[in-house]
C-alpha cells in the first residue's frame, strides 16, 4: 500500500518502476544528445534506443528488432496502423473492427466512415464479451483492406481469439492490427510464427512512462508514415525520438518478461480472492466479460441499482482507486459502450466497477478491499429509490424513462 | 476526477434527509435507471398553510446527483409550495457552490423533481419537456439537443450564429468541429447546407497556385573582396562536417584571384579520394562564387607568397 492509498486502476495507467527510472534518468542529463547527431553524445543515445528496440522485440517475440517503431503510445500506434494500411491499399474501401475496441479505434473508424466514405463493419460481441466468429466471417471479403481488433478489452480483461483471427484476415487478403495495449505483458507473444501484421502497445500500462508506446509492423508490410518530416525510425515516424521514453520502454519491457509467470499466478489468484470475496459479500452482483478468458489482472464487477461515480468516490474515500464505465465518470450520459454492446442490462451497467490489479498489489491491500466493499455498496443502496429497505430491488418507475 | 466543490463533498458524504418518508403527501419521482440518474423526492406538506414541513430524498446517481439531491431538500425544508417553485436548477447549484458543467444536469433533476412533487400535492399531471444529448460545448454546458433546437427554430446556418443563439462554442472554441457537426446534420436534413466557401478576398486556392516562372538569368552583381572571402570561408564550413564524417578535415589557407588553397589534413591527406575531395571542395566554391576558381593544396602554395 503506497502513500496514496491502494492502486487498483491498473489498466488506466501504471506506477513507472523505479528500475525503470533509474534507466531513463541519464538520459535527461547526461545523455541527452540527439541520435542523428555525428558525435559521441548522439552515439550513446542511438546505442540506447537501439538496445530498447531489442528488450521491445524480445517482449513480443519479433524476428526483426527493426520491425519495431516507437511512438508517442497506444492512441498514436492505432492510429499510424490503420492510416498507412487504408493509404496503403487505396483501392479498398472497408474496414473491420469490433464494438468493443478503445476510442483510439472506433473514433477514429467513425471518423474514416463519416467523412472518408469507409465503409466500417463493428463485430458485436455476446453477453460475455466473445467476439460474433460468424459475423467477422462474413464481413471479410476482397474490399477489405484492414481489420484492427483488440487482444483484450481494457474494461473486462477478456481476451480474443487474434492468433484465429489473424489467419482468417490473412486467408481474406485484409491486414490484421491488434491493439494489445492491455495484453503485452500479461499474455506471452511470439510474433515471429503469428499471422499477426501490425500491433499496438503502450508504455504506461506496463510500468514505463506515458507518452511512450510502439507498433510493430511485420517485415515486408506496405507502410505508409502518419508523420512526415526527418528520418528517424527509418522514416516511418519522424520526429526526434523521445530518447528518455524509449529507454524506460526497453527497461519496462525487460521487467515484464521477467514478470509474466508472476502476473499469471501471484497477480491472478488475487484477482480471484478479491473477486469471490465480492460476490460471496454483496448481493445483486456480477462478473462482467468472460470469467473464464481474460487478463489475469483485471476484474470488473457489476452492483446493481447504484451508479458507478458515486462507489468510484466511496472508494476514494477509503482510500481505494478504481475505475468505472459508468456515465457519470466520463461526463456522457451513456454507461459504456463496452457494457452496452454485451448487454449488461441498464439496471447494472451504471455500476459496473473495475478493479485491476498489477505486480505490486499486495495481499494486504486486497484484504482491505475485501473489508471496505461490501458496506460501500450497503450505504450506495440504502439511498437507492429503486433499493427497497428490506435489501432487495423495489418496483420504481419515474416520470421520463 | 471532476472537481466538486467543498459543499457537495459535505452533501454526498454525509446526505441530508436521506431516505423513505412515508407519511409524504407529495411525490416527484424522475429521471430513470437508463439515462443513469434517478429521484424521488418526498414531501409532507401541511395543506392548511402549504408549508413544506419535511422532504427526503431517494436517488440513484453520481456524487453530483445525491448531493443535489439532498441541497434539494435543505433548501425547500420550511417553505411553502409556492416559494418553493420558484428554486430553480442554478440555485441548487449555487447552494452547493457551483457544479461542472457536465453535471450541471444533476441540478436539474433536482429542479424537476420538485415540479413534479408540487404537481403530484396539487393533483395536476407534471410532464415533462426534459431532454438531453451529448454535451457539446463543456464551457457552457450546451448538449447537442440545444443546438438542434437553436439551429432549426431559428434557421441558423453558421457556427458564429449558434455561438450568437446559445454561447455554444463562444470560449475556448475547441467544440467549433463538434457544433459544425451537429449543424452540418440539421441543415443537411432540412436541406439548406450552406453554398460552398469562397476564398477569402486576398488569398487563393490551390487550384490557382501556378509553378513558378523560372527565373531570368541575372548577371552576378561584382562581389567585393571581402564578400568573395567571406562567401569562400563559409562553403568551407558547410563542406567540413561531411568530411569530417570520414574522417579528415579542410581549412582555407590562402586566396589568391582565381586560385584558392586549401589544405587536408586526417584520413584525406594523402589518401587516394583526396583528389576527388579537392574536386567536391571546387565545384562547391564555383557554386557558391558564381565564377570559375581553381582549387589547389595548399603545399603548391607559391613560395614567399
Ligand atoms: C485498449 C487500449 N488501447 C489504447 C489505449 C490508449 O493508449 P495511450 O493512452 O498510450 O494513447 C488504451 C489506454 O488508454 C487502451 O486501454
Ligand atoms: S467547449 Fe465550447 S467554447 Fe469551450
Amino acid at each position: 500500500m503506497t502513500a496514496q492509498g491502494i492502486y487498483l486502476d491498473n489498466n488506466a495507467t501504471t506506477r513507472v518502476d523505479p528500475e525503470v527510472l533509474a534507466e531513463m534518468l541519464p538520459l535527461f542529463t547526461e545523455q541527452f544528445g540527439n541520435p542523428s547527431s555525428m558525435h559521441g553524445f548522439g552515439a550513446a543515445v542511438g546505442g540506447k534506443i537501439e538496445w530498447a528496440r531489442k528488450q521491445v522485440q524480445a517482449l513480443l517475440g519479433a524476428a526483426h528488432d527493426s520491425e519495431i517503431v516507437f511512438t508517442s503510445g497506444g492512441t498514436e500506434s492505432d492510429n499510424t496502423a490503420i492510416l498507412s494500411v487504408l493509404e496503403a491499399y487505396p483501392k479498398k474501401k472497408s474496414i473491420v473492427t469490433s464494438v468493443v475496441e478503445h476510442p483510439a479505434v472506433l473514433a477514429l473508424c467513425d471518423y474514416l466512415e463519416k467523412k472518408r466514405g469507409y465503409t466500417v463493419h463493428r463485430i458485436g460481441v455476446d453477453n460475455r464479451g466473445n467476439l460474433d466468429l460468424d459475423a467477422y466471417k462474413a464481413a471479410l471479403g476482397p474490399d477489405v483492406a484492414i481489420v484492427s481488433i483488440m487482444w483484450a478489452n481494457n474494461e473486462t480483461g477478456t481476451i480474443f481469439p487474434i492468433e484465429e483471427l489473424a489467419q482468417l484476415a490473412k486467408a481474406a487478403g485484409a491486414v490484421f492490427h491488434t491493439d494489445a495495449v492491455q495484453a503485452v505483458g500479461k499474455i506471452p507473444m511470439t510474433l515471429a510464427t503469428s499471422a499477426v501484421d501490425m500491433l499496438s502497445l503502450s508504455g504506461h500500462k506496463l510500468h514505463a512512462p506515458k507518452g511512450i508506446g510502439a507498433l510493430y509492423v511485420k517485415r515486408g508490410l506496405r507502410f505508409r508514415p502518419m508523420l512526415r518530416g526527418g528520418h528517424q525510425e527509418r522514416s516511418r515516424r519522424a520526429g526526434t525520438e523521445n530518447a528518455p521514453g524509449i529507454v524506460g520502454l526497453g527497461a519496462a519491457a525487460q521487467l515484464a518478461l521477467m514478470h509474466m509467470t508472476d502476473e499469471n499466478t501471484r497477480v491472478k489468484a488475487l484477482r480471484d480472492k478479491l473477486e469471490q470475496a465480492i460476490l460471496a459479500a454483496v448481493p445483486n452482483c456480477f462478473v462482467t466479460g468472460n470469467p473464464a478468458n481474460r487478463l489475469p489482472n483485471t476484474c470488473n464487477v457489476a452492483f446493481e441499482y447504484i451508479e458507478g461515480e458515486a462507489i468510484l468516490l466511496l472508494l476514494n474515500e477509503a482510500g481505494i482507486a478504481a475505475s468505472s464505465g459508468s456515465a457519470c465518470t466520463s461526463g456522457s450520459l451513456e454507461p459504456s459502450h463496452v457494457m452496452r454492446a454485451m448487454g449488461v442490462p441498464y439496471t447494472a451497467a451504471h455500476g459496473a466497477t473495475r478493479f485491476s490489479l498489477s505486480r505490486e498489489t499486495t495481499e494486504e491491500e486486497i484484504d482491505r478491499v475485501i473489508a471496505v466493499v461490501p458496506g460501500i455498496i450497503a450505504k450506495l443502496r440504502s439511498l437507492s429509490p429503486y433499493w427497497s429497505q428490506a435489501g432487495a430491488p423495489k418496483e420504481f418507475a419515474p416520470v421520463y424513462s | 476526477m471532476w472537481n466538486y466543490t467543498d459543499k457537495v463533498k459535505e452533501h454526498f458524504f454525509n446526505p441530508k434527509n436521506a431516505g423513505a418518508l412515508d407519511e409524504a403527501n407529495a411525490v416527484g419521482e424522475v429521471g430513470s435507471i437508463t439515462c443513469g440518474d434517478a429521484l424521488k423526492l418526498m414531501m409532507k406538506v401541511n395543506p392548511d398553510s402549504q408549508v413544506i414541513e419535511d422532504a427526503k430524498f431517494q436517488t440513484f446517481g453520481c456524487g453530483s446527483a445525491i448531493a443535489s439531491s439532498s441541497a434539494l431538500t435543505e433548501m425547500i425544508i420550511g417553505k411553502t409550495v409556492d416559494e418553493a417553485l420558484a428554486v430553480t436548477n442554478r440555485d441548487i447549484a449555487e447552494y452547493l457552490g457551483g457544479l461542472p458543467p457536465e453535471k450541471m444536469h444533476c441540478s436539474v433533476m433536482g429542479a424537476e423533481a420538485l415540479r413534479a412533487a408540487i404537481a403530484n400535492f396539487k393533483g395536476e399531471e407534471w410532464v415533462d419537456d426534459h431532454e438531453e444529448g451529448e454535451l457539446v460545448c463543456k464551457c457552457f454546458g450546451i448538449d447537442a439537443a440545444m443546438i438542434e433546437r437553436a439551429v432549426t427554430v431559428n434557421s441558423l446556418t453558421t457556427l458564429e450564429e449558434v455561438t450568437h443563439y446559445t454561447k455554444a462554442g463562444g470560449s475556448c472554441q475547441t467544440c467549433h468541429e463538434k457544433i459544425e457537426e451537429v449543424l452540418e446534420a440539421v441543415l443537411a436534413k432540412t436541406g439548406a447546407l450552406a453554398p460552398p466557401k469562397s476564398h477569402a478576398p486576398g488569398t487563393v486556392g490551390l487550384d490557382a497556385i501556378k509553378p513558378l516562372a523560372p527565373k531570368a538569368e541575372a548577371a552576378p552583381a561584382k562581389l567585393t573582396n571581402v564578400q568573395r572571402m567571406q562567401k569562400i570561408m563559409f562553403a568551407i564550413e558547410e563542406l567540413r562536417p561531411q568530411i569530417q564524417r570520414d574522417g579528415g578535415d579542410v581549412e582555407l589557407v590562402d586566396i589568391d584571384g582565381k586560385d584558392i588553397y586549401v589544405r587536408l589534413t586526417g584520413a584525406c591527406s594523402g589518401c587516394s579520394q583526396s583528389a576527388g575531395t579537392m574536386m567536391g571542395v571546387q565545384a562547391k566554391l564555383v557554386e557558391a562564387l558564381g565564377e570559375f576558381v581553381r582549387v589547389k593544396p595548399a603545399s603548391l602554395l607559391p613560395v614567399g607568397a
